[in-house]
């Protein structure tokens, strides 16, 4: 399993040609108290930078992004009930949802591990 | 990932205000708001706000500006353009009021203060330029306008407020909500009135500017205080019901339909006199077209300002504040409905990125004040 990254702070881990979307630490570290987070439906597709999902601190909205193209196969239910998730285990417990990938060449786009920190550091 | 609050562009660069430091060294994150690095949030909006709640919240609130008007007939000067009876002010007593344009609308919400060398005002910070301005356009000249930007403004707010201030300013428990007071720190002149924009009990804190970053560093050794940020200043005005300038009300609205008639006092009501008092005598008679309500909202999603009202397929107002509510654990909004629809339990439905939510027309505030009032029976050793 390989774990990519985009610059608008999601991160993807890829199985085949299937992969789990969540946002990072930074970004729950950024956003603060995560109030309410809404999935994608099962079945729904999304596109590469497009809209896929949204969460919302005590302050406000934001919008999570479709870090490849895909089928929606799960949103991850849980979040529903506790969306604090996203704070305690962003990079575990409170991912967002899974999907197929469309076009696995789209993953060449992303960062590592390491460029997102470095990309991170810069900020 | 893009937190719909970056999109703003500010159209100046933003000021340092005295405390700028002093927050980034307490581990505030910093934004720009109303043109001032200003401390967002410390260790998180929740526990930020639930500690003010139950112990006390130190706020930097310099942003806003501190007016002191002096010369002969203030009072009566002042009232051409606010609705309240500010000549029946006695120095120490505070007021809210509001600013009034030609056609009625409000150009700001105010705190007016009889204190012993004038009347003291606190506008927001946001429009103080403007405030400035207007005040001196409209003021006779015999009446010096004093911007006391040497000064800084901290809120301490909570019920165990009074505990912690009262060991660093002996004698501030003597004053009552809307009192204010002069005190000396050290050699420090302090203007202290009792009052806030939390709902709780607390102060607000006029400290010369070179002073504040040792004084806020006694208030913070109290252990009752910690440092609060903007955030959860927002979470615990909206559940107090408290309107917020600029989102709330805007030079839109007259004071009838931002549910603010009592800031407009009997005697100006019977004797008319301010500016704008055609149109908001004649909507206190008549009523007006709609009016600020709150909203308890079902479910677990927020409803933000600018998410549109409906009443079946008919829009019929817009939220102008809205947002989670930590001490009700419950998404809470404030909003214009017309004025049909502004009973209390009257069921509608507002529309969050494309879909019907239900929320139901509530009492204010969500949360009770717990004003320190003057004649009011305090029961000691009962729990609250």
């Amino acid at each position: 399993m390989t774990r990519y990254y985009t610059e608008d702070h999601e991160w993807i881990e890829v199985d085949g040609d299937l992969a789990t979307v969540g946002i990072t630490d930074y970004a729950q570290g950024q956003l603060g108290d995560i109030v309410f987070a809404e999935v994608p439906a099962v079945g729904s597709t999304l596109n590469k930078g497009g809209d896929a999902a949204v969460v919302e601190s005590v302050k406000a909205a934001s919008d999570v992004y479709a870090p490849v193209t895909g089928t929606v196969t799960q949103g991850n239910d849980a979040l529903e009930a506790d969306p604090a998730l996203v704070n305690s285990d962003p990079e575990g417990e409170g991912w967002f949802f899974k999907l197929t990938l469309s076009d696995s060449g789209e993953l060449d786009s992303l960062m590592n591990e390491t460029a997102y920190k470095a990309f991170v550091a810069s900020l | 990932m893009m937190s719909d609050d970056e999109i703003e562009q500010p159209e100046l660069p933003a000021e340092e205000l005295p405390l700028g430091d002093w927050h980034r060294a307490h581990g505030a994150r910093m934004v720009e708001f109303a043109g001032y690095h200003m401390p967002i949030q410390y260790e998180g909006i929740m526990a930020e706000h639930a500690w003010t709640r139950e112990n006390a919240g130190l706020f930097d609130v310099s942003h806003m500006g501190q007016l002191m008007l002096s010369g002969e007939h203030t009072a009566e000067a002042l009232e051409a353009i606010v609705p309240g009876d500010i000549s029946a002010l006695k120095e120490g007593r505070m007021r809210y009021s509001l600013l009034l344009a030609e056609d009625g609308g409000i150009l700001d919400d105010l705190m007016i203060t009889a204190a012993p060398m004038g009347l003291y005002l606190v506008v927001n910070g946001a429009v103080k330029w403007d405030d400035i301005s207007y005040l001196r356009d409209r003021l006779p000249d015999e009446i010096t306008i004093n911007h006391m930007d040497d000064r800084a403004l901290l809120a301490l707010q909570g019920p165990k407020a009074v505990d912690a201030l009262r060991r660093v300013v002996p004698g501030v428990d003597a004053l009552y909500f809307m009192e204010a007071s002069s005190y000396l720190w050290g050699h420090e002149p302090l203007w202290i009135s009792r009052s806030g924009y939390t709902g709780e009990d607390g102060f607000e804190i006029s400290v010369p500017a070179e002073h504040v970053a040792a004084f806020a560093d006694a208030l913070c050794a109290q252990p009752e205080v910690k440092p609060i940020g903007l955030g959860a200043r927002d979470s615990l005005r909206l559940e107090a019901g408290l309107p917020l300038y600029g989102h709330d009300l805007d030079d839109r609205i007259d004071p009838v339909q931002a549910d603010l008639s009592f800031a407009i006092s009997k005697r100006r009501r019977e004797e008319g006199g301010f500016t704008g008092a055609g149109r908001i005598l004649g909507a206190l008679a008549g009523g007006a077209p709609n009016k600020r309500v709150g909203f308890t909202v079902e479910g677990r999603m927020p409803v933000r300002e600018g998410a549109p009202i409906f009443a079946g397929d008919t829009q019929i107002g817009v939220m102008t504040s809205g947002g989670f509510a930590p001490t009700i654990d419950a998404p809470i909004a404030m909003g214009y409905v017309e004025t049909t629809y502004a009973m209390h339990g009257t069921a509608l439905e507002a529309e969050v990125r494309g879909k019907r939510v239900p929320v139901k027309v509530a009492a204010m505030p969500f949360v009770p004040h717990r004003y320190h009032r003057r004649g009011q029976v305090i029961q000691k050793g009962t729990p609250a």
